[in-house]
């Protein structure tokens, strides 16, 4: 029982941390129809911002504290809502309207030169830096569990991000727009709403939440790196086509369902080498038998 | 296209220069050797995916999954009969390990094709990609295959007659496959799933077919690299090495035999070059898939303009 709970506090907190990466896959798959590689890269950036970022900030504000990461948080969230804008602008803008496979490999491409570049001496390096302490981290022990604070507060921020979200797309009017264009983008266009606007805006918001995600990773990982992005990044992918990709409640609650899955089967000790395998394992599962998702709608291909 | 005669011209031409070279090969500087059988494997791998992406329409990200197969399973054939074998009797064994690589790749390729029935785009592309890191992970805790540090000493086998044989067999059997009656359906299914369905051609058929005898190939591709470098690590096939492949096919032109054979030899070649600016290497690489994609998406050997190269989705 008390090992059940110990991975269900795990679970969540993995979870939310793909719910946040996944909501951004969807986002974008839904306003414009194509997996966004480049996007486990926003994530790193996020990371990598937040790193770059906290000694400055330091020497205004002190740090391990809760003002000061907050600052931080926002600061680098800016940044990839930027990089992220600009991404859509340089790279996928003027392949709008080519074949969704060119646009794919486009993507592809984006996502190694991010990585190749950051990997590079001058950039980022190729090593692993440890992250520094943004929260003051203490562990809770409750009942024979051990819960640290970390975990807690990413739960919690997932929470409030879900919900300001949800406010966004259901009750703003960029939110409607954005509604509008993943419905119907020509449709849209006629009723006045300013596709690139929308799209751009889309972009911004998904790699903002990327960049949450990242850093909030980061705080979890042992250290930060260029390819850091890449591994979350796919499952956080497996995780929106479980829940029904280009569906927003789908995609977080797929992240939290693969997030518990894999902290499970790590649990299992027969299991916990095939970890990595497991997300694919879930994701050609759910393609064969329910390729909507499971909060999707199945789609009629008409002639 | 090359007309079915034609792709029995270059075979011919293909063997006959593998055998010559074969003969002058241990004059050849080494170094050179290495690149000349890269080269060889390359164009085998590019060409098995042609057929999956290009003549058929289809996106597959997994490539290197299959090659893995292959080689592994080659791999540890050779080194478990190897020492049963008498040196004489060694080529024939080659020929038995490459050919069930071979095999067991197709099996995996049906294991692929059987899902890509009801998948399209993206989806399928990112379920192959799924299947390339199931492949890597389950070698990764295969002791019997060395696990992660790799299997080693496994037999130097390959030679350049071998893999330009090979690869003139690969590049004659997939061109006369397409050009064959049956094979016009790859391109029907390629072109329009819908309306070459109505007409009669069974597209799960066709795709299923186009995954295995893709795998098939690549597999023997995969046991021509084991042999060649001696060495596997699970590693060695990860998501770039499909990557690379997929952008051999692209840069030729999917759906062009020609070009795709022309760009495993340039991609290959690349690097070698590109040695001294080996730490931009890769983002040169990068740079050079996203503006590929931008200035001409149906490939830098695509002469005529028609709509054959960006196949939709």
């Amino acid at each position: 029982m008390e090992w059940f709970l110990q991975q269900l506090i795990n679970g969540l907190a993995l979870g939310s941390i793909y719910a946040l990466i996944a909501l951004g896959y969807t986002m974008v798959y839904g306003v414009l129809r194509f997996i966004n590689f480049a996007h486990s890269d926003v994530l790193m950036l996020g990371a990598f911002s937040a790193y770059y970022v906290a000694p400055a900030i330091e020497k205004v504000l002190p740090l391990p504290s809760v003002l000061g990461a907050l600052v931080i948080i926002l600061i680098s969230t800016l940044i990839c809502a930027g990089i992220g804008m600009l991404i859509e602008f340089l790279a996928y803008r003027p392949l709008r309207n080519r074949p969704k496979l060119t646009v794919l490999i486009t993507a592809i491409g984006v996502s190694l030169f991010i990585e190749f570049t950051c990997q590079h001496k001058s950039v980022f390096g190729a090593d692993t830096k440890p992250f520094p302490q943004l929260l003051p981290a203490t562990d809770f022990h409750v009942l024979g569990l051990i819960i640290s604070s970390n975990d807690l507060l990413v739960v919690f921020i997932t929470a409030i991000l879900l919900t300001a979200l949800w406010f966004i797309v259901q009750r703003t009017k960029m939110g409607t727009a954005m509604r509008a264009v993943s419905f119907n983008q020509q449709a849209a266009a006629l009723m006045g709403v300013n596709i690139n606007k929308i799209i751009s805006f889309t972009f911004g918001l998904g790699s903002a939440l990327a960049a949450i995600a990242g850093i909030l990773y980061a705080l979890k990982a042992p250290g930060i790196e260029p390819l850091m992005g890449v591994q979350p990044g796919l499952r956080a992918f497996v995780a929106a086509v479980l829940g029904g990709i280009g569906n927003l409640p789908g995609a977080a609650l797929g992240g939290l369902l693969l997030g518990l899955l894999e902290t499970f089967a790590g649990g299992i000790s027969g299991l916990s080498n095939y970890r990595d395998g497991i997300a694919f394992a879930i994701l050609i599962l759910i393609l064969l038998f329910k390729p909507a998702g499971l909060l999707g709608k199945a789609t009629i291909e008409k002639v | 296209m090359k007309s079915a005669d034609g792709a029995k011209r270059w075979l011919l031409v293909g063997i006959a220069l593998a055998v010559v070279a074969s003969y002058f090969t241990p004059q050849f500087n080494r170094y050179y050797l290495g690149i000349a059988i890269d080269c060889g494997i390359n164009i085998i791998l590019a060409v098995s995916l042609n057929l999956i992406n290009g003549h058929t329409g289809q996106f597959s990200l997994g490539h290197a999954g299959f090659m893995a197969v292959g080689g592994y399973t080659a791999a540890k054939f050779s080194l478990v009969f190897e020492a049963m074998v008498p040196d004489s009797l060694k080529p024939l064994l080659f020929v038995a390990a490459l050919t069930l690589g071979g095999l067991i790749a197709a099996l995996a390729g049906l294991g692929v094709g059987v899902p890509s029935l009801r998948l399209k785009g993206d989806y399928l592309a990112i379920v192959t990609l799924g299947f390339g890191e199931i492949i890597r992970v389950v070698v990764q805790n295969m002791e019997s295959v060395g696990a992660a540090s790799g299997l080693k000493n496994i037999p130097k086998w390959t030679t350049l007659g071998w893999t330009f044989a090979l690869a003139a067999i690969t590049i004659y059997a997939v061109a006369s496959l397409v050009n064959s009656t049956y094979g016009r359906g790859f391109i029907a299914v390629s072109d329009d799933e819908v309306a070459a369905s109505s007409m009669g051609i069974n597209p799960v058929r066709y795709k299923v077919t186009a995954f295995v005898t893709g795998a098939f190939f690549a597999g023997i591709a995969g046991g021509l690299y084991a042999h060649h470098k001696q060495f596997l690590s699970p590693t060695g096939f990860d998501f770039l090495k499909s990557i690379d492949i997929v952008v051999m096919v692209i840069l030729g032109g999917m759906g062009r035999t020609a070009g795709v054979v022309i760009a495993a030899i340039i991609l290959t070649l690349l690097p070698e070059f590109l040695r001294q600016f080996a730490d931009y290497r890769m983002i040169i690489y990068s740079l050079l898939i996203i503006g590929l994609m931008m200035a001409r998406p149906q490939g830098l050997f695509t002469l005529s303009f028609k709509k054959k190269g960006a196949a939709s989705v």
